[in-house]
């Protein structure tokens, strides 16, 4: 099972956490923070594993992608296989570039909720439920243009649109 | 900092258009970014967090407005500052019907709650009535916050719609309902057990993204309960095969790799099922093989496919072809420059050395460069492998090498981890007492803090009982050798506490026995260790009591020594400690400096730490004093529960005058309630004069003072427990040898570490003899991995011991002195003597051995006729080459006496091999037997013997 998502700066910011294990929100900068530590201190070229009971608990492991600025961070239990969760964080980054044309760090901040909406199409509860960037995109265009459909009525204030609905 | 501005600077850029978000918000991270420090950061954020409330509370901001404030609110709480007060607009925001709107706030609602929060029970009506929508988005915000937020008590609302929506036209809201159902099912699987027959109907969904998805639950299924499974096997195989051969969609492909993490999944599945069965087993190889065949070593995607197809090999029935491929991959792993691959690489290794531990020895050296890699994860999977690995003949090199690892690490986490590693392999493996003594130091002195107090008492109880059966001699030099070290040991700073403890005890109890310190010089020593800890109240209880044995030694052998003025000084400021228990201590020392020789003999007994303490719960010595109070007209004891009310009135108090007529330096426990009430009842005698006064307080006092010296380190209970612990460290080979002479001979014959330990300075010049002659030999730098290689592997490396004898028979000695590298004084004893495996399986002495006496040959014999074939043949049982890891598997069972037997074909072999012949005869008919019936006996796997052989 995947425990966690993170995507976070060279500089050690968040720029994006999904928990699939419930851990309180206090302890989340912790956890960044550990992450951040253990990832900044490790050397180029070295395997991109880390064992990581320390911080997420017994068994816990760790597969990160160093991207430009950006460390992409997969946290998984045993029974995960790493190489292939390593190319599930490589699907992850595709399907951003596919989505954003030429992703940046820049792109993540501003549409973290996209980022969002792309990882509820990967991961649902801590399981990989769609490996295939293509249908990934596919559905998350779908989901951008039915949002777009529905988004006329936006516009009129919260305070008159509930008296409508009531 | 440079980097900060560049994201300024294209900050700018963005709020000239862009991102579809609003200019505050592009405002608000660009202010961020370019923040110089924290503080600065958390002004801005608290800014903002104001502006949000107040914005969020405002009647008239427009609906899609609400949505960005909530995303801004997401963000603020993503860099850790508390937004709490935003949560129920979150939740008001999932009840909007504004697609957009409503799936913004279940993505705020999922990442701020969880099923626990109190808010949830809002969310939970929403997502029953949005299961319901038309709409297939709304339908799927709604699954994926049900994954989230239904806790146990929910579930029940949600679950008839979910399963309905198992039968949705759209395929991503079948996946999403089978996955809601899967956590459904681990959150509490009694409530969808009855459900659970639809997971395998989705395994036929026409749409193999369903398909995929429902792998998940099932391999959680499969893991919890294979057997009720076993019928699916040829399904996956099928599944498997058509994945192979690119029959799915090739939007599935994923780097020229068809549907790699279906097939990844596939794997892990058949693993399970395979595990143990020989026929589900037989399915499977055709598809793995054909796996291997295609599969492909270039991507990395294809390399997770092989390691999959490795893990599903090693688990499932084994197969010799298989094996062969799962060998050939995982040394390509090995050999590969990518850090991953060889991670993955002795991972692999670890898993196919559990089935056949001769695979290990090809890639000695692959698995001594990781060891040595600067890439901390490579060398802790290494550790891990070696730790699995690990036997009485190469314990002491993997040992050795781990707690050199450990002494430099930071995590304490890890430390803990490779410490108690160190500990276990060490009392499950240690080849010798003397050897176990030392190395538990090296881990205390290092990481004394981080192991389990039990460890210590374990430590100590070794010391005390020594070898159990053998010789006093022995054991006192080993008490002896443990009280030099010590003494050496304790002036250091930073020592923990835990080994501080043991110090104390070990110094007290044997500091003066062998008279080689005197009395004062230890007392010295433990009044040092006393006033160097003013604040561990434990480690002063230790020394204290420590100080008071060696007093009570001293007198009972009648020799007078003078308290130091320093000590009395300690003595008197722990009388006025505010822990009682070191008052109690003091106290007790004082009384007994107080007493005459034959009194201190019976209070405090030398050497006396492992007699049983009997404790007389009838309390018979009180008899007389009863009968001398019945006499005076005392009323008789009334058990507790027959007392009426009045009486036991009248009883506390009587009790009460007691205590306050009792308050000189008591003796006397209140431990067993039996003889307070029993004292109670006969308010009219005082306490003081007590019949036999001398003997009856020598008695009670011993009895209380003994184990409170020991009660602290847990010792006198664990006695009890830990029965088993001398059988660990069994030592047959040793403990049969009757008188200590021969002892030393036949383990100098054994296993020379040992007898070099053990034995000093009786073998010493035998050693001499025969490890002199090779001691001249010149180092080779690059010889050094390979000696090390060989005695971590040194068992397999016989097998191929022929070839390489010439390349490696210089250099065997020196080989130990790098792999021991201890800082203990000891270690000159070890040095010559110690490379225990590996003198036989690289050069062989020239003293040594006739090779009439290879304890293979034997075992040739015991077999009957052989052949020589080096392969690991189909048909196993015959085969010779399968000897060595037959031993290495029994050797686990049968233990030292065989191994060293086996690994020594030197003078002693005819003897050893002579007397535990039978036993080993023994197991390799069985072994021959079980593979017959087509099992092979790892040892690792019992559940594999259960199924087969009942």
């Amino acid at each position: 099972m995947i425990q966690a998502v993170m995507v976070m700066s060279t500089q050690g910011k968040p720029r994006l956490l999904k928990f699939y294990s419930y851990q309180p929100p206090e302890k989340h900068q912790d956890l960044v923070r550990g992450v951040f530590q253990l990832l900044s201190a490790r050397p180029d070229s070295v395997s991109n594993f880390v064992k990581v009971d320390a911080i997420f608990g017994p068994g816990a492991k760790l597969v990160y992608k160093h991207l430009a600025t950006l460390y992409f961070v997969f946290v998984f239990d045993s029974s995960e296989n790493e190489l292939a969760v390593l190319d599930l964080v490589q699907v992850f980054v595709e399907t951003l570039d596919r989505c954003f044309k030429n992703v940046c760090e820049l792109d993540i901040v501003f549409n973290f909720n996209k980022l969002h909406t792309i990882l509820d199409e990967m991961i649902l509860g801590g399981q990989v439920i769609e490996t295939s960037s293509e249908q990934i995109m596919r559905s998350v265009e779908e989901i951008a243009r039915l949002e777009k459909q529905s988004n006329t009525t936006s516009l009129i204030p919260k305070s008159i649109s509930e008296r409508f609905s009531r | 900092m440079e980097q900060l501005r560049t994201i300024g600077r294209e900050l700018a850029m963005g709020s000239q258009g862009g991102w579809g978000q609003s200019k505050e918000f592009l405002d608000l991270v660009k202010s961020i970014g370019e923040a110089r420090s924290k503080a600065e950061e958390d002004r801005i954020i608290s800014r903002e967090l104001d502006h949000l409330k107040r914005r969020l509370a405002d009647p008239d901001v427009p609906r899609r407005k609400m949505k960005e404030l909530l995303l801004r609110l997401v963000y603020a709480e993503m860099l850790g500052h508390d937004a709490s007060f935003g949560h129920i607009h979150a939740v008001k925001m999932t009840h909007d019907e504004s697609l957009p709107l409503k799936r913004t706030g279940y993505l705020a609602v999922s990442l701020f709650l969880d099923e626990r929060h109190d808010l949830v029970i809002l969310v939970v009506n929403t997502i029953q009535k949005d299961l319901r929508s038309d709409n297939y988005l709304v339908v799927c915000a709604a699954l994926t916050a049900a994954c989230r937020l239904i806790g146990e008590e929910a579930i029940p609302a949600v679950l008839p719609q979910v399963v309905e929506l198992l039968a949705h036209p759209k395929e991503a809201v079948r996946k999403k309902a089978v996955m809601a159902l899967h956590r459904f099912y681990q959150r509490s699987p009694s409530s969808v057990s009855h459900l659970v027959s639809n997971f395998r109907k989705r395994l036929c969904d026409n749409d193999p993204g369903v398909m995929g998805a429902t792998l998940c639950p099932l391999y959680d299924l499969i893991l919890e309960d294979p057997n009720s499974y076993k019928d699916l096997v040829v399904s996956f195989v099928n599944i498997l095969k058509q994945v192979a051969e690119r029959r799915l969609p090739t939007s599935y492909d994923y780097h020229q790799m068809p549907a790699p993490f279906i097939q990844i999944k596939l794997l892990k599945i058949l693993a399970v099922l395979g595990s143990g069965d020989k026929q589900a087993s037989g399915n499977m190889y055709m598809v793995l093989g054909d796996i291997f065949r295609k599969g492909d070593t270039a991507s990395n995607i294809g390399n997770a496919i092989l390691y999959e197809c490795i893990c599903c090999i090693s688990s499932i029935f084994p197969n010799a072809k298989m094996l062969d491929a799962a060998a050939e991959t995982t040394s390509k792993f090995l050999k590969s420059d990518s850090h991953n691959l060889k991670y993955m690489g002795i991972d692999a290794l670890g898993r196919l050395i559990k089935i056949n531990p001769d695979i290990a020895e090809e890639h000695q050296l692959a698995v001594i460069d990781c060891l040595e890699d600067p890439d901390d994860t490579l060398k802790r999977k290494t550790f891990e492998l070696l730790y699995k690995m690990t036997k009485s003949t190469n314990v002491e090199v993997i040992v050795d090498r781990m707690i050199e690892y450990m002494i430099n690490i930071t995590d304490h986490h890890y430390k803990t981890e490779i410490a108690s590693r160190c500990v276990e392999l060490a009392e499950q493996f240690a080849p010798s007492n003397q050897w176990f003594i030392q190395t538990m130091n090296k881990v205390f002195e290092h990481a004394g803090d981080l192991v389990n107090i039990r460890v210590a008492h374990n430590l100590m109880r070794l010391i005390a009982e020594g070898f159990g059966e053998e010789d006093e001699g022995a054991d006192s030099q080993l008490r002896s050798s443990a009280v030099d070290s010590y003494l050496r040991i304790v002036g250091e700073p930073k020592l923990p506490s835990s080994f501080l403890q043991i110090i104390c005890w070990v110094l007290g109890e044997y500091g003066t026995a062998d008279g080689k310190y005197s009395a004062s010089y230890i007392i010295g020593k433990l009044y040092d260790v006393a006033e160097a800890h003013p604040t561990d109240d434990t480690v002063r209880a230790y020394a204290i009591s420590a100080i008071l044995k060696i007093f009570a030694f001293e007198i009972a052998l009648g020799r007078k020594i003078d308290m130091l003025p320093e000590c009395q000084s300690l003595i008197d400021e722990l009388s006025a400690s505010h822990s009682t228990d070191l008052q109690q201590r003091a106290y007790e020392l004082q009384a007994l400096l107080g007493l005459d020789k034959q009194a201190v003999e019976n209070v405090m007994p030398a050497d006396a730490s492992c007699e049983d303490i009997e404790i007389d719960r009838n309390l018979s010595f009180l008899n007389g004093y009863v009968q001398q109070a019945f006499e005076n007209g005392a009323a008789p004891y009334i058990p507790e529960s027959e007392r009426s009310g009045v009486v036991s009135v009248g009883n506390y108090k009587a009790q009460d005058q007691q205590e306050t007529s009792a308050h000189a330096l008591r003796f006397k426990a209140y431990e067993l309630p039996p003889a307070a009430s029993q004292a109670s009842i006969s308010p009219t005698t005082d306490l003081v004069p007590v019949p036999e006064p001398s003997y009856y307080k020598e008695d009670h006092q011993m009895s209380r003072s003994q184990p409170s010296g020991d009660s602290l380190s847990g010792e006198f209970g664990l006695k009890l427990r830990l029965d088993g612990v001398q059988k660990k460290w069994g030592r047959p080979a040793y403990s049969s040898s009757s008188t200590p002479s021969s002892s030393t001979s036949s383990q100098q014959a054994t296993n020379g570490g040992v007898s070099s330990e053990v034995g000093g300075s009786t073998s010493s010049q035998a050693r001499e003899s025969t490890y002199g002659s090779k001691r001249q030999q010149a180092t080779e730098v690059s010889a050094e991995k390979q000696r090390l290689a060989a005695s971590l592997f040194g068992k397999a490396d016989r097998k191929a011991q022929a070839g390489r004898k010439t390349a490696k028979e210089s250099s065997s000695t020196e080989k130990v002195a790098t792999a021991n590298a201890t800082p203990q004084p000891a270690k000159e004893q070890v040095i010559p003597s110690a490379p225990p495996p590996d003198l036989l399986d690289l050069g062989e002495p020239v003293s040594s051995s006739p090779p009439l006496a290879d304890p293979f040959t034997q075992l040739e014999g015991l077999l009957g006729p052989a052949s020589a074939s080096p392969v690991v043949s189909e048909t196993p049982a015959s085969s010779t080459s399968k000897t060595p890891d037959l031993i290495s598997i029994f050797s686990d069972d049968v233990q030292t006496g065989v191994t060293s037997g086996s690994t020594e074909p030197s003078l002693g072999v005819n003897v050893v091999a002579a007397k535990k012949g039978p036993s080993l005869q023994d197991a390799l008919q069985k072994d021959a037997a079980a593979r017959q019936v087509g099992v092979t006996p790892t040892g690792n796997n019992p559940i594999l013997f259960k199924d087969l052989l009942g």
